[in-house]
């Protein structure tokens, strides 16, 4: 007999694995991706393989010739990055922008801190930011869908506008009412198929929606953080609307709008980045809600989910400190 | 629904590849190897010396302080010698040698097959009586049993909870025991409730034994005070802290025993082992050891003698498979890797489990990802993640405020981690360098 392996309980481990959570969220992104080429077409393809593409070299060049750590790209991780960094971009952005995000968030905002694990702040949402302060522009210049037309095969060549949120500041700066706003945005129903100007992964909230159902089925995450985001922001807009429903816009416009759903579900679940204890997440959740519509309403910014979990994300070592999860026997033992 | 515990828990594959089978009576071997330490708590003291003549039953170790067990011979024959034995915590610790001769039992047994319902014993006597048959814990924490059936002065027991969860893959032993003695047991279970001055008994089962449940829901009708709770399948809800949590509903506090919310817990094997005890004079000598393993030829339950080498088990199972990795005395979440077959079996053996050499091997450490997935699973509201950084980096004192000791040693968060970081292992060490600490401290 050869000899026994002898080691510590447990000897039976389960079938988890960094790799199966990073492809259950890319398997999740994929409804998102569909609807993205549908609306905007060529533009979505290329920003979106730019972004992926330029996301895993740059985690191979660092991981090999800087950090020399074994290579991380089959974790699929920095195609999460690359994938998450295109849909927070418009369709129509030039490539050269879309390999300089890429950088940004793989070079600076995830390997400088030491790679997968010990960034502190979200890695394509960094990149975004980025290129949203340095090219105000061309990051703000959003291609209006269309649709299998002939504009499919266009990409820098397209129609652009405003997108709702951006209608939405404009009209409160100008004092309209909320019914006279509603006439300028796609009705409730586009707006949740994803037919108005945005990123190109931010507009479909149906397509959002069936990814966080998959994820939740396959429990890579939990709904703490997702559920806080969009339950504060509709009980925050839902006040102001109730008391003043000419001026401010109502909860679900605001839930549909903008980089919200995305932001949501999967930028503020990255584990990396956010708080261990569901408690914690719950926190953190509330605060990315509330942030989010103060800037919304009152910044200089019409969208603020990347500010908001940006900022949070600053925040989650002090809540990791202080919000622990409920120990088992704690109440009891405070009783005493 | 189901009643279960709280917070945290994991679904581990079940694998019980032996419930169907029947206990059957492993043949006695020709020499036994009877440990002094089989239980927590002090070694027994030896009574007998070489070439003594001891019959089966026997007293051959008496316990050796308030919290440690009496031994007795599981065999008849001479005594070969008292030495030294790897058992079953790998070490070698002094252990009683007897050369098999027959299968003389001592007089005062009563060997027959018949059901002794009726009893009319004191709670004193029936104390004195669990104590003197050296019971302890049979789930697997053989912590003496007379002890947990004497409340310490200024609590009450109000309930009796009975663990038949066997929440651990592979195992079936109880299983087995709570579906072929399951009259017995509730006997015991009945003697229990007299010891403890209760008039509730609860019987713990997970619902994918629904055979056990229905068996003893059928019959605990005959028995007063006795129900019978099916539980939905959660590890570690055999934890005897997340039994009374989903039994009962009360957290034990944090760092008290169960008997500060009114619970006392019993495993279905000890109920059956006090009935023997009390009603036919037989003390502890011999159990039912689950023999399993996916490449196992015959899984199955055995009632074995103590101090039989577990190369007769795996024997009787069909012999030890080509791609064995490991062996494991326990379930494969909380059992013990051995590191010979010629460990005996003991108190606190509840099966063998062998494990194919590609199951067995620790898998590549990969960096934290920080996902959370072991503080969701941690059914006592741990931070493992937390508790692994401190050990690496000896910060022992932040430990101990990050409650490790409370820490269960289940293993649900190194099953869990996608990174398959060993975050259990690097715990105990933290659990070990608190415990230094304080028991430094108390020396002051």
């Amino acid at each position: 007999m050869s000899k026994l392996i002898v080691s510590l309980s447990p000897h039976q481990l389960g079938t988890n694995s960094v790799k199966r959570l990073m492809y259950g969220v890319l398997i999740a992104l994929l409804p998102t991706l569909f609807v993205s080429v549908w609306f905007f077409g060529l533009g979505a393809i290329v920003v979106t393989l730019t972004s992926v593409l330029s996301a895993i070299m740059f985690e191979f060049l660092i991981t090999k010739y800087v950090l020399k750590k074994p290579n991380t790209i089959s974790d699929g991780s920095a195609i999460i990055t690359g994938l998450l960094l295109a849909f927070n971009l418009p369709s129509n952005l030039p490539i050269w922008l879309v390999i300089i995000g890429a950088f940004v968030a793989i070079v600076i905002a995830k390997s400088s801190f030491g790679g997968l694990g010990n960034n502190p702040f979200n890695p394509a949402l960094v990149g975004r930011v980025f290129l949203l302060i340095s090219w105000p522009v061309q990051m703000t210049n959003w291609p209006i869908p269309s649709p299998l037309s002939d504009k499919f095969l266009a990409y820098t060549d397209v129609t652009t506008g405003a997108t709702p949120l951006g209608k939405l500041a404009e009209a409160m700066r100008n004092g309209d009412s909320m019914s006279a706003f509603a006439e300028r945005v796609p009705d409730y129903i586009q707006m949740l198929l994803g037919n108005m100007g945005g990123s190109l992964g931010e507009v479909a909230a149906i397509a959002l929606l069936i990814g966080f159902a998959y994820m939740l089925m396959k429990k890579i995450i939990t709904w703490h953080i997702p559920v806080s985001i969009l339950g504060t922001v509709t009980i925050f807009t839902g006040i102001l609307w109730l008391v003043n429903p000419v001026k401010f816009a109502n909860p679900l416009f605001h839930l549909l709008s903008g980089g919200l759903l995305l932001g949501a579900i999967f930028m503020a679940t990255d584990y990396v980045t956010s708080p261990m204890s569901k408690r914690g997440q719950i926190i953190f959740g509330v605060g990315i809600g509330l942030l989010t519509i103060i800037i919304r309403l009152w910044g200089a910014f019409p969208e603020g989910v990347s500010f908001a979990i940006l900022i949070m994300n600053a925040f989650v070592p002090i809540i990791n400190m202080y919000m622990k999860p409920k120990r088992f026997g704690e109440k009891v033992k405070e009783q005493d | 629904m189901l009643k279960t515990f709280a917070k945290g828990g994991i679904h581990p594959p079940e694998n019980k590849l032996s419930a169907d089978k029947k206990i059957e009576t492993l043949a006695i071997p020709k020499q036994v190897f009877v440990p002094v330490s089989q239980h927590i708590g002090a070694p027994a003291k030896v009574l007998v010396k070489k070439n003594d003549l001891v019959k089966v039953g026997q007293l051959i170790a008496e316990q050796g302080g308030f919290v440690s067990a009496n031994i007795h011979s599981p065999v008849s024959g001479k005594v070969f010698k008292v030495d030294n034995v790897t058992d079953t915590s790998g070490y070698k610790r002094q252990a009683i040698i007897i050369n098999v001769d027959g299968d003389e039992w001592d007089g005062k047994i009563d060997r027959s097959e018949e059901l002794k319902k009726d009893f009319d014993f004191t709670s004193e006597e029936i104390i004195k009586k669990v104590q003197e048959a050296g019971i302890v814990g049979l789930g697997g924490a053989t912590f003496p049993s007379h002890v947990k059936l004497m409340p310490p002065k200024g609590t009450k027991a109000e309930i009796l909870i009975i663990n038949g969860v066997e929440c651990e893959p592979y195992l079936t032993s109880d299983h087995r025991l709570m579906l072929e003695k399951a009259d017995e047991m509730l006997v015991g279970i009945q003697i229990l409730m007299k010891a403890l001055k209760v008039e509730k008994a609860s019987i713990g089962i997970e619902n994918n034994k629904k055979d056990a449940i229905e068996h003893l829901s059928k019959l605990s009708k005959d028995y007063k005070g006795i129900e019978v709770v099916p539980l939905k399948v959660q590890y570690p809800q055999g934890g005897e802290k997340q039994l009374i949590k989903a039994v009962i509903g009360r957290e034990v506090p944090s760092g008290s025993l169960p008997i500060a919310v009114g619970a006392v817990v019993h495993n279905v094997g000890t109920a059956f082992a006090v009935y023997e005890a009390v009603q036919k004079n037989k003390p502890l000598i011999e159990r039912v050891v689950t023999i399993t393993g996916k490449s196992v030829k015959k899984p199955g339950n055995f009632l074995i003698r103590f101090g039989t080498p577990i190369s007769d088990l795996i024997d009787a199972a069909g012999g030890l498979p080509e791609d064995t990795g490991k062996i494991i005395g326990g379930g494969p979440m909380m059992g013990k890797a051995l590191n010979t077959t010629s460990v005996p079996v003991a108190k606190g053996t509840s099966g063998i489990l062998i494990m194919p050499k590609e199951e067995a091997k620790r898998r590549e450490i990969k960096p934290c990802i920080r996902c959370a997935k072991c503080v969701e699973v941690c059914p006592m509201g741990l931070e493992p993640f937390l508790l692994m950084t401190l050990a690496e980096k000896a910060m022992h004192e932040r430990s101990e405020k990050e409650d490790v000791m409370d820490c269960i040693e289940c293993g649900s968060c190194s099953y869990t981690c996608p990174s398959d970081r060993p975050l259990l292992d690097f715990i105990r060490l933290g659990k070990n360098q608190v415990g230094a600490m304080r028991r430094a401290r108390s020396q002051r």
